[in-house]
């Protein structure tokens, strides 16, 4: 059985609230750049509306897209971005040599993301609904659904790149920011799975934002999500964020094994 | 070897209590190189042991495997009984530790540092235990600085009350002096003799001072090549061997292993 302290995971939130509260530079990215994204997609949206005829609102499915695609990022970033501070802090040896438990620390970064991904989806929400008039009304109540799986994935590849630079050292840093953009060709943001050629509908199809944006699009045709459809998404992204506990609790064991922990503290692993 | 060393079985001279840490059989090897090679020992309530020995030894190694960063290849760590392999979290809120390499993060003020930590290892009455630290370790007027601004003794005061914050049982201190100025490390081992002598509590204590350590310790650990040398009272350690001082002892140690091992 897991056991989880309360008081341990909410250590882990504090320490990000006390570094985001006194840093503009950690404030900043929480809504800057999903704001300019909704920005200039709400023109795109707009410019492209203006172009053709359509049966449904070019705001709804573009900006309403980039928008849910945005927070699944920042969820994902707002999880590895608290790991991060104990890479940049040299904090490892005091965190992993504490009674904390790996539960309760995933629990700490997830938490924290929880919070720094609201401020994001907020701050998109006001700027897509006041200057753009997106509306998610189409939706229904799938949008709580349509959110629930993309947050999960988030979480999920949060957790993944945590583990990789736990892994492979600080500088791997730079493999997790593109993950988000690597991913988006099969996630069918912006088009429908059949576009894509054979080999890539596959690994589309075991990605759980490719059945949010399939589900999108088929209600704004005037349809339904094929029944059963967003459920196995949701199914694939909690699989995904079991897969992913999995995935970094190992790296830790061999992290514990070979004596990364210990050396990281030295930055002597890049 | 002055001693036998039996985990579990208080060496004359050393303050007598039950063990807190007992260290039995640990190896670690990287590749072929073996950092520790079956090194077993133990620390009593109220006793702080030396762990001594050139660099390279197998001190750190040592004191990562104790504090459950670092896994054995074999042998096994108990505090107060509790196998850390079987109940790491149990053990580690039984611990703590102060390493010139670890400092705590430098982008959070001291209290910060403290009630973070402090909520860590689950320590009641967190804001009263964090003014009684900040008094301790003369902190108090540091409390709204952020960690990394400090000076090095500062920040070593620092980690040293992060580092008894949950009233530990065993306290790990890898070269907790080697910033200090030599006033504030004498200020220092008063704190942490204090420590160990008026609560429950032992520690585990490496340096390359051997004033420090015979000023300190109440037992020392030579480790060479990953073993145990030499174990004894450091006061007396010396002239079992022939030398006038610890400081020589450490020099032969780290020169001559084998002129000890065969002695």
């Amino acid at each position: 059985m897991i056991s989880v302290r309360p008081g341990r995971v909410a250590a882990v939130v504090l320490r990000h609230f006390y570094l985001i509260r006194g840093s503009l530079s950690r404030v900043f990215p929480l809504f800057v750049w999903v704001g300019i994204d909704m920005v200039l997609w709400g023109f795109i949206s707009r410019y492209l509306a203006g172009a053709g005829a359509f049966r449904f609102s070019l705001v709804t499915a573009l900006l309403g897209a980039v928008l849910l695609w945005d927070f699944q990022a920042r969820v994902m970033q707002g999880v590895t971005m608290a790991f991060f501070e104990d890479v940049w802090s040299r904090n490892f040896l005091n965190v992993f040599a504490s009674p904390l438990r790996l539960s309760e620390y995933l629990g700490g970064l997830v938490l924290s993301s929880v919070a720094t991904s609201a401020v994001g989806l907020a701050v998109m929400l006001v700027v897509a609904v006041a200057a753009f008039g997106l509306s998610y009304a189409p939706y229904g109540v799938l949008l709580a659904a349509f959110l629930l799986v993309l947050f999960l994935f988030g979480i999920a590849l949060g957790i993944v790149g945590a583990g990789i630079v736990l892994r492979l050292g600080p500088a791997a840093e730079w493999f997790i920011w593109p993950i988000p953009a690597v991913l988006s060709p099969f996630a069918c943001v912006f088009y429908p799975l059949a576009t894509l050629p054979g080999w890539m509908r596959p690994v589309a199809r075991v990605l759980p934002p490719s059945y949010v944006f399939e589900g999108m699009r088929a209600i704004l045709a005037g349809g339904h999500p094929p029944p059963g459809a967003l459920a196995a998404g949701a199914a694939l992204a909690a699989a995904d964020v079991l897969l992913a506990c999995w995935l970094f609790r190992a790296i830790h064991r061999y992290a514990v094994r070979t004596g990364l922990i210990a050396r990281y503290a030295a930055e002597t692993v890049s | 070897m002055s001693e036998t060393l039996h985990p579990g079985v208080a060496p004359a001279g050393a303050a007598v209590g039950p063990a807190v840490l007992a260290a039995e059989g640990l190896r670690k090897a990287y590749g072929a190189l073996v950092a520790v090679d079956g090194v077993s020992f133990d620390v009593r309530h109220g006793e702080i042991v030396g762990l001594l020995g050139p660099n390279g030894a197998g001190k750190t190694t040592t004191i990562n495997m104790v504090l459950g960063v670092l896994a054995p290849d074999a042998g096994r760590v108990t505090v107060e009984g509790l196998d850390l392999a079987a109940h790491r979290t149990e053990v580690l809120e039984r611990i703590n530790f102060a390493a010139v390499y670890s400092p705590l993060p430098g982008n959070l003020t001291v209290a910060q540092n403290l009630r973070v930590f402090g909520m860590i290892y689950g320590v009641p009455r967190l804001a009263e235990r964090i003014e009684e630290l900040l008094g301790q370790f003369d902190l108090t007027r540091f409390r709204d600085t952020k960690s990394g601004v400090l000076s090095s003794g500062e920040q070593t005061r620092l980690s040293l009350a992060k580092a008894v914050i949950n009233r530990p049982r065993l306290l790990l201190l890898d070269e907790p002096t080697a910033s200090l100025d030599p006033a504030a490390a004498r200020d220092m081992r008063e704190r942490i003799r204090r420590f160990a002598t008026g609560g429950t509590g032992g520690a585990l204590w490496t340096s390359h001072n051997m004033n420090e350590v015979v000023e300190v310790c109440d037992r020392v650990l030579f480790l060479s090549r990953g073993r145990i040398l030499l174990e004894g009272d450091p006061r007396r350690l010396p002239a079992e061997h022939g030398k006038a001082t610890l400081e020589e002892l450490f020099i032969t140690v780290a020169r001559e292993p084998l002129s000890l091992e065969q002695g």
